[in-house]
């Protein structure tokens, strides 16, 4: 009833955890077995290691939060060689997501992943903690472009997702150009850029001044976006943002999306993923459907 | 082992002004908890969770000791007995056990999370505070230590100053297994120096803000220094407690 296919890839459900928010899953499986997700879309690994942005690197906003993390992570070698092993143990599809500075680093990066055994490939071009590259290269049409065909050209056979940032003017423009690339999928949104001050301190409370706002308050973006890009490309859609319950990973599905990946509603509770899994399964018979995909962009738009 | 428990609130006690006492019940959480390792609490509506360490195990409750800093505490605080709390515990890493006696060094809502080592181990203990008004637990840690000296920095109470003069004192009587500590990143400098100039390990108990609670997000950061090279490690997962010879203090 909620198996989705993606790129060829099956999922026994559309939830996937979301990149930055889940780490390499490890830290999550005291909870409940990973094998119920529908997969996992691992940190943001980078050609080489990253030490990430000095703390406070988060704070707490009106129904959401901000971070600065800025891509702290071991590096693609050390995450194929310490993390991956013992995730693709766990019978769920793993998701590798690329971050990098420079093309070069996103084609070797990419290269590396590519060969390694994961299910899919995340491009991350719309980090917005990092001084150079991320969100810079999501954010013309050109650059995404080709950013993209340059990845694609070293990920095989092994789907290539592209992770698109919200802080654009047109983001079917941006969807377009991830498209004619040949990004073979797309997610999104990534965090909303913003930032956070003490009245008193007159200090912002992020260590890097502005962070990446998640959480519930950027879920109607997240719809629209998704709406947006669904009438712009064919390709597959993740589809996220501020989804915390499974009312909020319907929405994402009716306006266009194939699957949703859930982030900061796990750190308000861990157990979010099975609930908004069980919500969907009892939506989707409700609504007489036999298969979550019949009602993947079934909104009735005015 | 991580769990989430529904616990209900057994009682409150206010101890100072901003400051509160909630025992609750959760025996999954007790079992395991060990002295400076923290729970996470849902606040309401809040979309963060609120770390608050753990003071003390008794059976089947453990008790928190928490200061009303922000709207997720301030609703900590406004819950009454028998209401269930959603938390997730024990987590972190915290304070290891010696045989040999320790002397804890707590400074104002860092003195709860030092508790548990005296009850576990033999302990002489310095706690420090602004004022009289701000003093808290000294009964409990009275009950289990040797030596008490409490400190305040205006002399309300006990005596005069900060908690290093009074640390310095016990450390040139005797050498103790460890200084285990908790409070203001500055007086935590001055301990780990100070037990350093003593040849004494020290372990102190980090704060920074935190995200998922569980190792995942990265946001709770603290530099430590590693074979020479510096790397950013999780307050909630590495840590809270941390080595102070591996800390790069950044105050």
């Amino acid at each position: 009833m909620l198996n989705v296919n993606i790129c060829g890839i099956n999922f026994k459900n559309p939830v996937i955890t979301a990149s930055g928010t889940y780490g390499f899953g490890k830290d999550y499986a005291d909870f409940f077995p990973l094998e119920k997700l529908g997969g996992i879309a691992c940190k943001g690994t980078t050609l080489h290691p990253r030490p990430g942005n000095a703390p406070p690197r988060i704070a707490e906003t009106p129904s959401g939060m901000l971070n600065s993390v800025g891509l702290q992570n071991p590096g693609v070698d050390r995450f194929i060689e310490h993390e991956l092993p013992w995730l693709l143990e766990q019978n769920t599809v793993i998701i590798a997501n690329a971050a990098g500075a420079a093309v070069e680093d996103y084609v070797e990066n990419v290269s590396k992943m590519s060969s390694s055994g994961v299910h899919m490939i995340e491009l991350n071009i719309s980090c917005p903690n990092v001084k150079e590259g991320g969100v810079a290269f999501g954010t013309s049409c050109g650059s995404v472009g080709s950013i993209v065909g340059a990845a694609k050209k070293v990920s095989a056979n092994v789907p290539l997702i592209v992770k698109l940032s919200p802080n654009v003017s047109n983001i079917s423009e941006i969807a377009r150009s991830a498209e004619a690339a040949g990004a073979d999928a797309l997610s999104l949104i990534n965090t909303i850029t913003g930032m956070k001050i003490d009245a008193e301190t007159r200090r912002p409370i992020l260590r890097n001044n502005v962070g990446g706002l998640s959480g519930p308050a950027i879920l109607p973006v997240a719809v629209r976006m998704v709406w947006e890009v669904r009438r712009a490309v064919k390709l597959p859609i993740i589809g996220m943002g501020g989804v915390t319950t499974w009312r909020d990973a319907a929405e994402l599905i009716l306006a266009g999306a194939d699957a949703i990946q859930i982030g900061t509603a796990c750190f308000t509770d861990p157990y979010a993923p099975l609930k908004i899994i069980e919500g969907l399964e009892n939506w989707v018979k409700s609504q007489g459907c036999t298969n979550i995909r019949e009602l993947s962009g079934a909104v009735e738009s005015y | 082992m991580v769990y989430q428990n529904f616990a209900s609130i057994v009682n409150y006690e206010q101890l100072a002004n901003d400051i509160f006492k909630i025992r609750v019940k959760c025996p999954q959480i007790a079992r395991k908890a060990q002295a400076g390792q923290f729970v996470h609490i849902l606040c309401g509506e809040k979309t963060l969770r609120r770390p608050i360490s753990i003071a003390c195990v008794d059976g089947d409750d453990i008790l928190l000791v928490y200061a009303v800093r922000g709207e997720g505490t301030q609703w900590l605080s406004e819950q009454k007995a028998g209401q269930k709390l959603d938390i997730i515990g024990p987590l972190g890493n915290g304070f290891p056990v010696f045989d040999k006696r320790v002397l804890l060094v707590g400074g104002g809502i860092g003195v709860p999370p030092v508790l548990q080592c005296a009850m576990n181990m033999n302990s002489d203990v310095v706690l420090g505070f602004r004022n009289a008004e701000q003093v808290i637990l000294e009964d409990e840690f009275s009950a289990k230590c040797g030596k008490l000296i409490v400190c305040t920095e205006d002399c309300s109470h006990g005596t005069h100053g900060l908690v290093t003069p009074s640390m310095e004192t016990l450390l040139r009587e005797r050498q103790y297994g460890a200084v285990l500590s908790c409070g203001p990143a500055p007086m935590l400098k001055a301990v780990a120096e100070l037990a350093a100039r003593y040849d004494t390990p020290c372990f102190v108990s980090l704060e920074e803000r935190m995200g998922c609670g569980v190792g995942a997000c990265l946001v709770c950061a603290a530099k430590v220094r590693r074979k020479d090279s510096e790397e950013y490690l999780r307050v909630c997962k590495d840590g809270p407690v941390f080595d102070a010879r591996e800390v790069v203090w950044e105050c």
